[in-house]
């Protein structure tokens, strides 16, 4: 009997007892019906070669392992970024279940939204009554101060008007007249999360700004983030230096608190994100900047309309990224770059120098959203580092674009490879046909790691297996200290343990490396 | 070992009149049916045990807008009943979230080599894209279909597990599934799971019994010596390893497990299941459909069994023991005497650091009852249980197992459970990933009891003692008490316990 009161056995070794192995090998020899093990076994190497890389390459309609989920979840994402607002999905309940425990498997945290429960007579008949009930619902319930619908695929494969829907309820009664009740359309068979995240910021400024007369103050900037996963480290670090920079600015979009609220016995339904009043003044803003290009295409745009400057980024994160987005503030601001900061960016180019005997000629596997990947390629060739392949399930051929231009930019990116819209199966082929040192996303690519050997570093949302590291800034020079630390670990950490057998490897267990 | 205790019946009526007052009228007039106080039955139970009446309207439609913890019916379908069949491929077949949220989220363990013959931590999706809205998406189907018997040729079939948009756009996924069956001879099955079908999880559960029952039964010969003692496992989705501590018990009373749905199952348990000669059937709301069918069309019987907790594991064991006979019976009585002392030495380190607390439940369709002995078994009560999407039912069934005055609460709303915990302020509540964080806040322990909190197993006499070890740990860790700035007014302490 394997199991003790005195040392408990959690599931993983529990299954590895000899009782428990002999049941296994039992069901599967008696009552499975398996392939045989030559067969697992030679299907199994099939998939790491050329030939197979090919066939999983040349797919047209399967998609496996993506690493992108659907536009809601980059709605509510965005809705949880303004105070004290409620996300409110327009369409089937099951989906908000799967938003809010996406959310939380990430953040740690709760997640709240609310569904307008849309069931088979909605189908048929629209789903008005839903809205006009729910918003009643919601607004008596959750003392929300604005409540931001948006949709689930099936709200809009039937064509429910949101805009009539809510002038509907809001003549019923269901909130008062005045109420904000900003709203965005987002099917899930059109773009990803980073375009439900666009859709719905957009939705919420063209709520406060239209018809609105600008006035503009010079020298004011809006700073919009993007779908975010590191948003409580990355958002409080850039308030940090544009403080330090004692720079006029306003985050349109900012869940950093709501994602990261105390453990004091109070359970905050809503904490932070951008005040509905700076909403509406930072119409007036000089320009609206924002950290994630792919993410904010639509509300950009929306911005330009009403006359303000824009800019966009992709993450700024590493040297030169930053130095762009600094100097980018300081234009506009007209306010000089401290000296601390230059005294920071200098700390940070320290830390590479001392490093880069072990990072220079490494080769980098990179997968995720679009302005991220970008990123981290760009910082990888600062390193000394060979970005191999660089990979977005929702990357277009813009974005391959902008990729092949920054990679031909530098002697280290002559080898890189770029693949918009492919999925981490197809990953899996790249990694055992032209191998790399290092793969970095999120946790998905936890099964890589597994089937291929490649070290993953995890950097980008979501990250389910780990905990905490979304508290802790990627973006600024800070961020790049982290980023860079978290890559030295992993690399050091397996030269340790591929040095660790006594008498055999361990003559290269080096105290100091 | 029963418990005697009774809750505060008072104070749960007046929360319930509490939350309802903050609803408007017409949604407080629907939820009021969700909400009551088990009371005391006139009938008493098998050796004389009371039970409760735990009369709630349920499996009805959630009222929009107030937050509901329920899934939907694909979720009932993938997620639940047909995900865990690790060497079919399931197509999420729609738009790429669905597909997304669920990946790899239920912990259905399983031996395999993932992505060679077994695939259930994999997302296969279609990923609907606008022209598939607009023109069908069934060439695209037969293409997708085409390209995993390319690249994942040891399936043993697939399953098509439907998105909303689906059955809104006309797609004809049967016509396909016969079609491409017929081509590469092997099991296809569509599944008509959407997510607007039924009012929660449960109509999934029920779509996707249908289409074991409409697409697998009968179709392949099944060739199979069968024996005396065969039985299916049916309803044990091996969470963190379930299913494991469950069937070793079954084999060591003399029995042999033929099937087990569907944790680590593989197609030829699902189809060779009609030939055994009883199904053991655990979650009862997910699978108690294709139970009464096989006993309809195959004559086979079956029983109801929980293996949470020493006390139902021993009653369980022995009801089973006594529908094959005195060998097996005594088989039984042996194997419980086995495990008595793992028993006992359980419940003398972790009763001393459990007795009296208080629990609140909320979960899905079986363990808001079935887990109540569990806890009663370290000396544990429970004041506060409900079901996402059970059925009138379910609620029977509860009344056998909770004691007067507990809340009852069906498809609670986050504002009502959020009210509910902070007002009683149990020592533990028992819910879902979206409860955990915002109990947590509130400075109460709390434990996953869908995913048992990335643990387990905990069923069975293995399971039992790591469910005692991780009621303990969440209980009496120091994190609790910290919660009070010092300088700040000092709340009661709950005093931790050191770990043993």
């Amino acid at each position: 009997m394997p199991q003790s009161a005195e040392k408990i056995l959690d599931h993983a070794p529990l299954f590895r007892e000899p009782e428990y192995r002999q049941m296994l090998a039992e069901k599967k020899l008696n009552f499975e019906c398996p392939h045989s093990d030559q067969i697992v076994t030679d299907q199994g190497e099939y998939t790491k070669t050329w030939e197979y890389r090919e066939k999983n390459l040349a797919r047209e309609a399967l998609v496996v392992n993506p690493a992108k989920a659907c536009q809601p979840l980059g709605a509510v994402f965005a809705a949880a970024g303004f105070e004290r607002t409620m996300s409110f999905v327009h369409g089937s309940q099951g989906c908000v279940a799967y938003y809010r425990s996406h959310l939380s498997r990430h953040f740690k945290e709760p997640s709240s939204a609310v569904s307008s429960s849309m069931t088979e007579d909605a189908a048929v008949f629209g789903g008005l009554k839903n809205m006009v009930d729910g918003l009643a619902n919601t607004y008596a319930l959750y003392d929300p101060k604005m409540i931001a619908v948006s949709t689930t695929c099936m709200a809009e494969v039937i064509g429910d008007d949101l805009h009539g829907f809510i002038e509907n309820a809001k003549d019923e009664g269901s909130v008062p007249l005045e109420f904000d009740v900003p709203f965005a359309h987002t099917p899930a068979f059109v773009g990803s999360h980073v375009d439900g995240y666009d859709a719905m910021v957009k939705g919420i400024l063209e709520h406060f700004w239209k018809g609105k007369e600008r006035t503009k103050a010079a020298g004011t900037i809006n700073i919009i983030p993007g779908f975010d996963g590191f948003c409580v480290g990355n958002n409080r670090e850039l308030k940090r230096l544009l403080n330090l920079m004692d720079v006029s600015y306003t985050f349109i979009q900012d869940a950093s608190d709501q994602f990261d609220t105390p453990s004091d016995g109070e359970f905050r339904m809503y904490d932070g994100g951008t005040r509905i009043k700076d909403v509406r003044a930072a119409l007036n803003a000089e320009a609206t900047l924002s950290l994630q290009h792919y993410n904010t295409r639509k509300t950009l745009e929306y911005c330009r309309e009403v006359e303000q400057a824009t800019a966009s980024f992709h993450y700024p994160l590493g040297v030169e990224a930053t130095d762009e987005f600094l100097m980018k503030v300081s234009e506009i601001s007209g306010k000089e770059i401290p000296e601390t900061i230059r005294l920071e960016r200098g700390r940070l180019i320290d830390a590479m120098a001392d490093s880069q005997s072990w990072l220079h000629g490494k080769k980098y596997a990179i997968y995720g959203d679009p302005d991220f990947v970008y990123a981290v390629a760009r910082f990888i060739m600062e390193t000394g580092g060979e970005p191999i392949h660089c990979l977005a399930t929702n990357g277009t051929s813009a974005w391959e674009a902008e990729m092949k231009e920054l990679l031909a930019s530098s002697p280290f990116g002559k080898d890189a490879q770029v693949w918009p819209g492919k999925d981490l199966w197809a990953m899996r082929s790249l990694l055992f046909t032209e191998p790399v040192d290092l793969l970095i996303g999120n946790s998905y690519g936890k099964y890589l790691e597994r089937d291929t050997g490649t070290p993953l570093v995890r950097l980008m949302f979501p990250i389910f297996d780990r905990h905490h590291h979304h508290r802790f800034p990627l973006m600024g020079y800070q961020g790049g200290l982290r980023v860079l630390t978290t890559i030295l670990d992993k690399i050091f950490d397996k030269l340790d343990r591929e040095s660790m057998q006594i008498g055999v490897t361990d003559y290269s267990y080096d105290l100091t490396r | 070992m029963s418990l005697d205790y009774e809750n505060d019946s008072a104070l749960h009526e007046e929360l319930i009149t509490q939350v309802l007052s903050q609803y408007p009228h017409k949604a407080a007039k629907r939820r009021q049916k969700h909400l009551s106080v088990a009371t005391d039955r006139e009938e008493v139970g098998e050796e004389g045990l009371t039970i409760s009446e735990c009369d709630v309207k349920s499996n009805i439609k959630s009222i929009p807008g107030v937050m509901t913890i329920r899934g939907c019916a694909y979720a009932g379908s993938k997620g639940v009943v047909w995900g865990p069949v690790k060497d079919m491929v399931h197509v999420s077949h729609g738009p790429v979230g669905c597909g997304q949220y669920s990946w790899s989220q239920r912990r259905n363990y399983y031996v395999g080599t993932t992505g060679v013959d077994t695939f259930v931590t994999m997302q296969f999706t279609s990923d609907f894209q606008e022209k598939d809205i607009v023109f069908g998406g069934d060439k695209k189907l037969e293409k997708i279909i085409d390209e995993i018997e390319e690249l994942f040729p040891l399936n043993k079939g697939l399953t098509i597990q439907s998105e909303c948009p689906i059955g809104l756009i006309g797609d004809d996924i049967e016509a396909v599934s016969r079609k491409k069956a017929k081509e590469y001879e092997k099991t296809i099955v569509p599944v008509r799971c959407e997510g607007f079908r039924g009012v929660s999880q449960s109509l999934g559960h029920h779509i996707a019994n249908d289409a074991i029952r409409d697409w697998v039964f009968g179709k392949a010969e099944v060739e199979f010596e069968t024996g005396a003692y065969d039985v299916n496992v049916v309803g044990d989705y091996n969470i963190g390893g379930d299913a494991w501590a469950s069937r070793i018990l079954l084999e060591e009373i003399g029995l042999r497990v033929v099937g087990n749905w569907s944790g680590d199952a593989t197609l030829a348990e699902v189809e060779r299941a009609p030939k055994a000669k009883l199904n053991l059937i655990h979650c009862y709301r997910s699978m108690n459909y294709i139970c009464r069918h096989m006993e309809e069309k195959y004559g086979i019987p079956w029983m109801e069994y929980n293996f949470f907790g020493p006390s139902q594991i021993e009653a369980s064991l022995r009801k089973i023991a006594k529908h094959f006979g005195p060998a097996i019976e005594e088989r039984a009585e042996r194997v419980i005497a086995k495990y008595q002392p793992l028993v006992d030495d359980v419940v003398d380190k972790y009763w001393p650091r459990l007795q009296g607390k208080r629990v609140m439940l909320y979960v899905g369709g079986l363990r808001p009852r079935h887990v109540v002995t569990a806890y009663e078994d370290l000396g544990m009560q429970i004041v506060g249980t409900g079901y996402e999407f059970a059925h009138n039912d379910d609620y029977q069934r509860t009344g056998h197992y909770v004691k007067k005055g507990t809340l009852i609460y069906d498809d609670a709303t986050s504002y009502e459970l959020d009210k509910f915990i902070e007002r009683i302020r149990p020592d533990l509540v028992g819910s879902g990933i979206k409860e955990k964080y915002p109990v947590q806040k509130m400075g109460i322990p709390f434990r996953q009891m869908h995913s048992w909190d990335y643990s387990g197993p905990y069923h069975g006499y293995d399971g039992f003692a790591i469910f005692a070890r991780d009621m303990d740990l969440a209980i009496n860790n120091p994190v609790w008490d910290l919660y009070d700035a010092p300088w700040k007014k000092v709340r009661a302490p709950a005093a931790a316990v050191a770990a043993e």
